[in-house]
């Protein structure tokens, strides 16, 4: 056991933790924050994406021990965060959510990707979600999600 | 930027208004709960030693080692099985644990209690058993020969069931035809891969009930298989199925549920949790069937089919499941929604020693449709006609008899969905477009016919029992007896009685399947799920309704019903124009009158009732079909040999729309699970062993390799479902329209899916085969 001092999703978090702990289990288990999802254990589908310093990294492959003094976004960040608050309207509205296991994940990896590509083409938008599996759409409705999401942002931007 | 909280569902949701479902915004945010989302206090892990060989007999198994690692609780065998030891959906004949034989490499063999996974791990790893290999059998038709290793020697054969169509006479009919083509095409195993493994968590409680909350299509049949398999009484045994994390048949039957009951039962009251790993769910799970198919078929020189005759393997693996039922669906499909005079076939579901296969979305018809798709194009280029002609001119209309002599009996709208297709500009510009592939690509076009019975066939009551509720503070719930694997029905129900009783979906609690709470409702399956509880909800709801107009003339004083109207939260008096909120009535009606329950029966089919009683048993024949016509647009990579869809267009006759978003969601999800079949989905397995193992070496299809999905319905009314809806959530799961334009690409067959670069370079090897 060893202690974590990181910050969760805004609010500064102490815990204990082995040593072995993956950042999946510590949200999940330790902390409650079911919101993201373990897929495969592997790092293929994506369901456990979460933000570690902006950038997507699936939680399933991060030790807890990496995230030490680092700036952790989990799904439950949209009760503060516009852009999350955004895509998950977005994704309810478009049609892009139905079993919703891959949900989450996806909206994660696309905030990364709106922050890094702020107005990307439907191509972009594949590309970036390429790394997170869903089963159940065909991943249609979930390009036309997170395009009309980037296209409110743009028009908010530009007010 | 506004910040909102769960979106309000305030308008009253019309019946074939495009709106998106209720479920979508919690499940978005991550706080709806899934059944692995639960981690009780003082939790036990569970988990099973397999036996990772295809055919053996356990002589013994020592445990001691296992339970010698700290952390490890028990460890359970055959042997602290007190019922049957044995589960299935149609025959009881799947081991929780193996006694004696194991029959495939996913078979359990002993299951694990622990502290932590850590130490269940660990304590798997130790589990000694021995077993004594026995020679396999990894093929349908290798299992049929006379000499074949046999998985029940006491039963003689590895013969499931067998099943023969015969209308007319096929065999003179041939030497009539002006063409006649032949083929063996070749489907393969397909995982599931529901984004969620089978998992759960279960609890005896203080009164000595066994309380489940499980990911799974059908609690109530889990119940009872449960109850045999355990030796409890049903009564005794509870079954939760909160929102599924996707299931696509997978879920349809046992996964987990004996083996997390029985470590349940041997946990002293501690919560236990058991979920497969990624791995374990591809390489010991149920599959979709693979099969060959071996198709004659005939036409006179004006296109019109005369003669079909097939033959058609199902590898079902050792256990029933539903691989009996997935066969007699397949058997029934496999002329094709087409008017064929003349046709035999005949279909085998046969044990093997390879993985279990059975249900999985689509169920049989998913291969037939592959093959006779296929089929349909050779004939038509045999004989120079079109093929989007030929499918039209033997399209099966209303009244007709289908191929397998059964009448059509509603709207059948395929005409109507091949005449989208023609009139679709990717179908008149196809020659222009396939003339512009660039340097080293050559593109096709093609087209495929589908239909799809609902529901379980003549003899399995397709039954569910709805309830609904006023609430005391003037609320509806919704007691849901049929799971949501994600397909949204449970918004649909809303959506249903809303409409109904004139309230926003805001207005409504939504209680999902509990054996306890919401009444028996059949499976989350067989593109009935929506239908067959839509009628009993339609039912409930419009009892409601009338029940509480009355009773608010009564406390009004008014004579007539006739006079109220129920409006958001409130009854109007339309005379006077006054509203009586739902809340004081609410207050003054007695808990059994604020409730209405119904129950509903879809009707069967009355034709062929000379059919073999195990036929009609397994499903035939059906009384409700859907249709459609696809087309795929392909450009084919000549010197990678890589197969990209460029386009796609879904046409499809389901009955009626109730909501046109989720109706466009069935339909573009099973394309992309067809598509993973045709193109991607290489489920290999060596002689019983899955050497496919995870999301490495399965790929399923991501978003870089899907095109976007048009879909249009024709939207028929269709008197047996709710609002003339007949059910989509199946149909759309097919291959053979990329498989036909991929041919036309190559001017090369290829019969077997999925269709890897592979196998198109070898194809491009051989000489061409078409002008």
């Amino acid at each position: 056991m060893s202690s974590l001092s990181f910050t969760l999703n805004g609010k500064p978090v102490s815990v204990d933790v082995a040593d072995d702990r993956r950042l999946i289990d510590l949200l999940r288990q330790d902390l409650g924050l079911i919101g993201s999802k373990e897929g495969c254990g592997i790092g293929n589908c994506g369901a456990c994406t979460v933000l570690v310093d902006g950038a997507p990294r699936a939680a399933c492959l991060t030790l807890a021990a990496q995230i030490a003094g680092r700036h952790v976004v989990t799904i439950e960040g949209a009760a503060t965060s516009p852009l999350l608050r955004l895509l998950t309207e977005s994704f309810a509205t478009h049609g892009a959510v139905q079993c919703g296991y891959c949900t989450p994940g996806m909206i994660m990896a696309a905030a990364a990707l709106l922050v890094r590509t702020p107005s990307p083409s439907r191509h972009e938008i594949r590309d970036g979600m390429s790394g997170n599996l869903c089963r159940c759409t065909g991943y249609h409705r979930i390009v036309d999600a997170i395009e009309a999401a980037a296209g409110r942002l743009f028009a908010e931007t530009a007010k | 930027m506004t910040r909102l909280s769960l979106p309000i569902f305030e308008e009253v949701p019309e019946i074939g208004r495009a709106q998106p479902r209720r479920d979508a915004t919690p499940k978005a945010l991550g706080i709806e709960y899934f059944a692995g989302d639960a981690y009780p206090a003082n939790l036990l892990w569970a988990g099973v030693r397999r036996a990772g060989v295809p055919h053996a007999r356990l002589a013994s198994i020592d445990t001691a080692s296992a339970l010698a690692i700290p952390g490890v609780v028990a460890v359970l065998t055959h042997a602290d099985v007190k019922g049957s030891n044995r589960f299935g959906v149609v025959r009881r004949d799947q081991p929780v644990l193996v006694e004696a034989i194991v029959r495939h490499a996913g078979d359990p063999l002993a299951l694990v209690l622990a502290e932590t996974p850590e130490a269940l791990r660990r304590g798997i790893a130790l589990i000694e058993p021995v077993l004594e290999p026995l020679p396999g059998v990894f093929d349908a038709e290798d299992a049929l020969a006379a000499d074949a290793v046999l998985l029940y020697p006491d039963e003689g054969t590895n013969l499931l069931l067998d099943g023969e169509i015969v209308v007319g006479d096929a065999a003179g009919a041939f030497d009539a035809c002006a063409a006649v083509v032949e083929a063996c095409i070749e489907t393969p195993w397909q995982d599931h891969a529901a984004l969620e493994t089978p998992v759960g968590v279960a609890v005896v409680e203080p009164d000595g009930r066994l309380v489940m909350t499980v990911s799974t299509q059908t609690p109530f049949r889990d119940r009872g298989e449960i109850a045999e398999a355990l030796g409890l009484p049903e009564e005794g045994i509870r079954v939760i199925a909160p929102f599924l994390g996707g299931g696509f048949g997978g879920k349809d039957g046992i996964t987990i549920q004996c083996l997390l009951g029985l470590a349940a039962l041997h946990a002293a009251g501690r919560p236990v949790r058991m979920e497969l790993s990624r791995e374990e769910s591809v390489s010991a799970g149920v599959k979709r069937h693979r099969t060959r198919l071996y198709y004659r078929l005939g036409a006179a020189a004006d296109g019109a089919l005369q003669a079909l005759d097939a033959r058609i393997y199902f590898d079902t693996g050792p256990y029933d499941h539903l691989g009996g039922a997935v066969m007699m669906l397949g058997l029934e499909h496999a002329g094709g929604p087409y008017r064929i005079p003349h046709v035999r076939l005949r279909a085998w579901s046969v044990r093997t020693n390879n993985p279990v296969a059975g249900a999985f979305r689509g169920f049989g018809v998913t291969q037939v449709t592959a093959a006779i798709e296929q089929m349909i194009d050779r004939l038509a280029l045999a004989l120079g006609k079109c093929p989007l002609e030929m499918r039209r001119h033997n399209a099966v209309r209303r009244g007709d008899r289908n191929a397998v002599g059964t009448t059509v009996l509603g709207p059948a709208g395929l005409v109507d969905c091949l005449d989208r297709l023609a009139a679709h500009p990717w179908w008149i510009s196809r020659e222009s477009w396939i003339a512009a592939a660039g340097l080293f690509k050559r593109r096709g076009i093609g087209i495929a016919a589908l239909h799809h019975g609902t529901g379980y066939g003549p003899i399995i009551p397709d039954s569910a029992g709805a309830k609904i509720e006023l609430t005391g503070g003037g609320r509806f719930r919704i007691y849901c007896g049929v799971a949501d694997m994600g397909q949204g029905n449970s918004s649909t129900f809303l959506q249903i009685a809303g409409a109904i009783l004139g309230q926003p979906m805001e207005a409504f609690d939504l209680l999902l399947p509990d054996t306890d709470r919401t009444l028996p409702s059949g499976s989350a399956s067989a593109s009935r799920t929506t239908s067959t509880f839509g009628i009993a909800l339609t039912t409930a709801a419009t009892v409601l309704r009338e029940r509480l107009l009355c009773r608010a003339a009564d406390a009004m004083m008014v004579p007539s019903a006739d006079e109220f109207v129920l409006l958001p939260g409130s009854v109007r008096h339309l005379s006077s124009g006054r509203d009586f909120p739902l809340g004081v009535l609410a207050q003054r009606l007695p808990l059994d009158d604020r409730v209405a329950v119904a129950y509903h029966r879809m009707p069967g089919s009355r034709e062929r009732p000379d059919a073999p009683p195990a036929m009609r048993l397994h499903g035939f024949p059906h009384r409700v079909f859907g249709y459609g016509a696809h087309l795929a647009r392909v450009e084919v990579d000549e010197l990678t040999g890589q197969v990209a869809v460029l386009d796609y267009l879904a046409v499809n006759e389901s009955g009626a729309v109730l909501n046109p978003q989720l109706y466009e969601q069935q339909l573009q999800g099973a394309v992309a699970q067809g598509l993973g079949l045709a193109i991607w989905e290489d489920f290999k397995v060596e002689r019983g062993l899955a050497r496919t193992r995870d999301f490495d070496s399965y790929a399923i299809p991501t978003a870089l390799d899907l095109p976007d999905l048009a879909t249009q319905a024709i939207s028929l009314y269709d008197e047996n479902g709710p609002f003339g809806m007949k059910g989509v959530g199946e149909i759309a799961v097919n291959g053979p329209a990329v498989a036909n334009a991929v041919a036309v690409a190559i001017k090369r067959r290829i019969d077997r899916f999925p269709l890897t670069p592979e196998r198109v370079l070898a194809a491009l090897d051989r000489p061409s085969e078409m002008p």
